[in-house]
């Protein structure tokens, strides 16, 4: 007699346990870190205003252009999604590697007489969850101020939600089956070390996004001959394949009451499909690509001559910093999902340069100072968000990563303060160095004066040690001590309190300069000033300098007693 | 040597350890008894400084936990129940790195490491990542980080899981021999046949609470159980296992 095999648990079966981690995490936040949370709305809700001021008048400004305020309007909207469809693609390749492959849940539910497609379907929903709902929360802002200039009613949320859910959807499908893949092709080695892949994969896709954009000629319209072909140039999708223009073009159909369902229809069959062709990737390949995932551990220990010179450079500090900065480099070293992360940082620094040396500043004609300070001024903030984005990835996860051998240290005479001196100076020591020198590089780039020069190089500097210390603390304080995946940290909801702390002091450290800038600029235009400091100015530097240092002290502190009274 | 007084942990209205008072001399092992989640892993955690005690004090070597902890941690050695190591760091880093947060270093550490390693047969993996160890050789590690500063006290936390036959020996000689010597070692362990044979004293956990403490002579007295075995009196105080259960396990 054969019998038909039960299915086993259903999907919400699988999901149970999760649902119930994060409702019990919520439940614990609530009762233990009412100051948590408060910080979080805090810090949450000036960002969310900030994006939506900015958002909000960028809009209304473009809405007093009739002609092409729509047309740019939307073709905002298309840049932002697909700049955010790749963060999401990244993302999820990320999330997948661990929710399929090295979540601690898997070993029960592979050996349970659970059907694979519930299985995929309930692995799916968990890596869209993890790496959506920042996105997510960074597009409440944005979109609002869309639905309010453009009087979407209230109805539009609903739309929005229908356009988002499978743009959302097909990033998390897509990742998940290119993990499966490589996890397939690459069976020696183990499945973290997937990571040097795909960061060298995303090396790619950045600059990929990049050319998509084609941002320069937007920003230069006089390079278009007339204004009907640069009307033209707006009014032709960029990418007509790409979900992030679909969704664009659903969102702004909406707005401007256009009836056509087209982006809508291609967006939710285009998702059911691969949701389709995903699932019956994942029949074919994960029983293999699991099995391969849990081979062999690496046993060499490389960089052994290094070190040895390392070592003796830091011989003069104390016996248990020394070993302390010694370990976390051969952690870190030898770990391809931190290491890894290097090449997005060389990438990140790239274009950096690279967009500041494309910049239309030096085009023959003489360029006048008001330009070149102006631009060297926001270099400063752009500088400032880009060391941000690399503290969140190496320094916010270098306490978390202790999670587990935590019971060594607090059960060790090691002085906490040691552990956290090393490691703020471990992660800060570098990030100055190339704080200093992008800065110092693209003022040459931009021919700027000693006086800007001066000046970036100090706020840059002071933003930084602020900015490592903000990153360590609010590791300290959003722990992610479970994580099997070290690249999943920064994107937790810690390291977005972290990006946002960052922004916002950035965006205070700009406010208190700013006037004095242009008071300068003024007094020099009307020749009554040279190129050096003022007094203001002289006031605003030692305001930025209290601003930054309590900002590196004060969380540096919290952290500490947050850490002695720590429990593991 | 080890001192604890009304020692207290609650976890919001749950209390783990309820007053605990028990004194450890110099150059004893006192085994900690009783069943899962009786409360032996909670204090040993306390003592070892990682948990803060509710109430109550915890003195190791005349040094409070929570007021010296320096002072204390420096003259303990603490093996968890779970061999947590850096998966990236080789056994030969490992302990160096262990031995820098007591402040140690040099060729005496080399040299103590070297010895550790061959004492307990890692020698060959010495400089392989741990994270290619197996449970047991973790464990191992552990045991060996815990020696390499020379403690004054050790505080274990079931040590004899995931150790082959040997090992377990060797483990069960050293404490002996550490005991000898004048050391303290507070061992908790769900292996009754081992503790009744290795410790001097013992403290049967139930509940929070100390259910029985002392020599094996001395329980016996507390709990009026003749000549009984460890097992025969630990299943006296904690409950013995009923045939209600087993049919519930097997459904007869």
């Amino acid at each position: 007699m054969t019998e038909t095999p039960a299915r086993g648990a259903s999907v919400a079966q699988i999901m149970f346990p999760k649902w119930r981690s994060v409702t019990a995490r919520m439940a614990k936040g609530r009762h233990e870190a009412a100051g948590r949370m408060i910080l979080l709305g805090v810090i949450g809700s000036a960002f969310w205003l900030g994006a939506f001021l900015v958002f909000h008048r960028v809009l209304k400004y473009l809405g007093t252009t009739p002609e092409i305020g729509g047309l740019l309007a939307g073709k905002i909207l298309s840049m932002l999604l697909l700049a955010f469809g790749s963060i999401l693609l990244l993302s999820n390749l990320v999330t997948a590697l661990s929710t399929f492959f090295l979540a601690k849940d898997l070993d029960m539910l592979v050996s349970a007489p659970v059907d694979w497609g519930r299985l995929y379907l309930a692995k799916i929903f968990e890596t869209l969850v993890h790496s959506s709902w920042m996105v997510a929360l960074l597009l409440v802002p944005i979109l609002t101020a869309y639905g309010v200039v453009y009087h979407g009613g209230w109805l539009f949320p609903l739309a929005v939600i229908g356009a988002l859910v499978p743009f959302f959807v097909l990033p998390t499908i897509i990742g998940a089956a290119i993990t499966l893949v490589l996890v397939n092709v690459f069976p020696a080695r183990r499945a973290r070390d997937l990571l040097t892949l795909i960061a060298i994969g995303a090396v790619g896709s950045v600059v990929l996004v990049l050319r998509f954009m084609r941002p320069e000629q937007l920003t230069r319209p006089e390079g278009f001959r007339n204004l009907v072909d640069f009307v033209a140039e707006l009014r032709t999708p960029s990418h007509v394949l790409m979900p992030s223009e679909w969704v664009a073009n659903a969102i702004m159909n909406w707005l401007e009451r256009v009836g056509d369902p087209l982006p809508l229809l291609l967006l939710w069959s285009t998702a059911g499909a691969f949701v389709v062709l995903g699932g019956s990737l994942h029949s074919r390949l994960y029983p293999a690509a699991f099995s391969k995932a849990q081979e062999g551990a690496e046993k060499h220990a490389a960089g052994l001559l290094w070190q040895r010179w390392v070592a003796g450079a830091l011989r003069f500090l104390p016996v248990t910093r020394r070993e302390f900065i010694m370990k976390d480099l051969r952690v870190f070293f030898r770990d391809t999902t931190q290491w890894s992360q290097l090449i997005l940082l060389a990438v990140l620094l790239i274009v950096y340069v690279f967009n500041i040396q494309a910049l239309p500043l030096y085009t023959g004609e003489k360029v006048p100072y008001l330009l070149v300070t102006l631009v060297v001024f926001l270099n400063q903030g752009l500088a400032g968000f880009v060391l941000a984005a690399i503290a969140a990835r190496f320094i916010f996860p270098s306490v978390s990563l202790e999670g587990r051998q935590l019971w060594l240290l607090k059960s060790s005479p090691l002085d906490l303060r040691a552990m956290l001196w090393s490691k703020y100076w471990v992660g800060t020591a570098p990030l100055l160095i190339v704080a200093v020198t992008i800065t110092v590089v693209t003022n040459e780039i931009l021919r700027a004066s000693p006086f800007m020069m001066f000046l970036s190089v100090i706020t840059i500097a002071c933003f930084t040690m602020a900015a490592g210390s903000l990153a360590l603390s609010l590791g300290v304080l959003f722990p992610q001590f479970e994580t099997e995946n070290a690249a999943q940290i920064p994107t937790s909801f810690g390291g977005l309190v972290f990006m946002m702390s960052a922004i916002l002091l950035l965006a205070g450290i700009i406010v208190v300069e700013a006037r004095p800038v242009a008071a300068h600029l003024q007094a020099y235009q009307e020749g009554l000033a040279d190129e050096g400091f003022s007094g203001e100015l002289w006031w605003a530097m030692a305001k930025v300098f209290v601003l930054c240092a309590t900002a590196t002290l004060l969380p540096l502190r919290q952290s500490l007693k947050r850490l002695e009274a720590l429990e593991v | 040597m080890i001192e604890l007084k009304n020692l207290t942990k609650r976890y919001g209205k749950f209390t783990a350890v309820n007053a605990i008072s028990v004194e450890i001399p110099r150059g004893t092992l006192y085994g900690l008894l009783g069943p899962n989640g009786a409360g032996k892993t909670t204090t040993m955690r306390m003592i070892a400084g990682i948990l803060r005690p509710t109430s109550g004090t915890v003195t190791v070597a005349g040094f409070d936990v929570v007021s010296q902890p320096l002072q204390a941690k420096q003259r303990l050695g603490f093996i968890p129940d779970r061999p947590f190591v850096y998966d990236k760091l080789t056994g030969a880093e490992f302990l160096r790195f262990v031995a820098g947060l007591y402040g140690q270093s040099g060729p005496e550490i080399e040299k103590r490491t070297d010895e550790l390693l061959e004492l307990f047969e890692l020698t060959p993996w010495k400089h392989e990542l741990t994270e290619s160890y197996s449970h047991g050789m973790r464990q191992k590690l552990i045991i060996s980080s815990a020696l390499v500063h020379r403690p004054e006290v050790i505080v274990v936390d079931e040590p004899m899981v995931g150790l082959d036959p040997k090992s377990t020996r060797l483990l069960k000689e050293i404490f002996r021999h550490f005991v000898d010597r004048g050391g303290t070692v507070l061992m908790s362990t769900h292996t009754l046949e081992i503790a009744e044979v290795m410790c001097d004293q013992i403290g049967i956990v139930f509940g929070g609470q100390i259910a029985a403490a002392g020599t094996m002579a001395e329980i016996r007295t507390q709990t009026n159980s003749g000549n009984g075995s460890l097992e025969d009196i630990f299943l006296k105080l904690t409950g013995g296992l009923g045939e209600r259960e087993l049919s519930a396990v097997f459904g007869d």
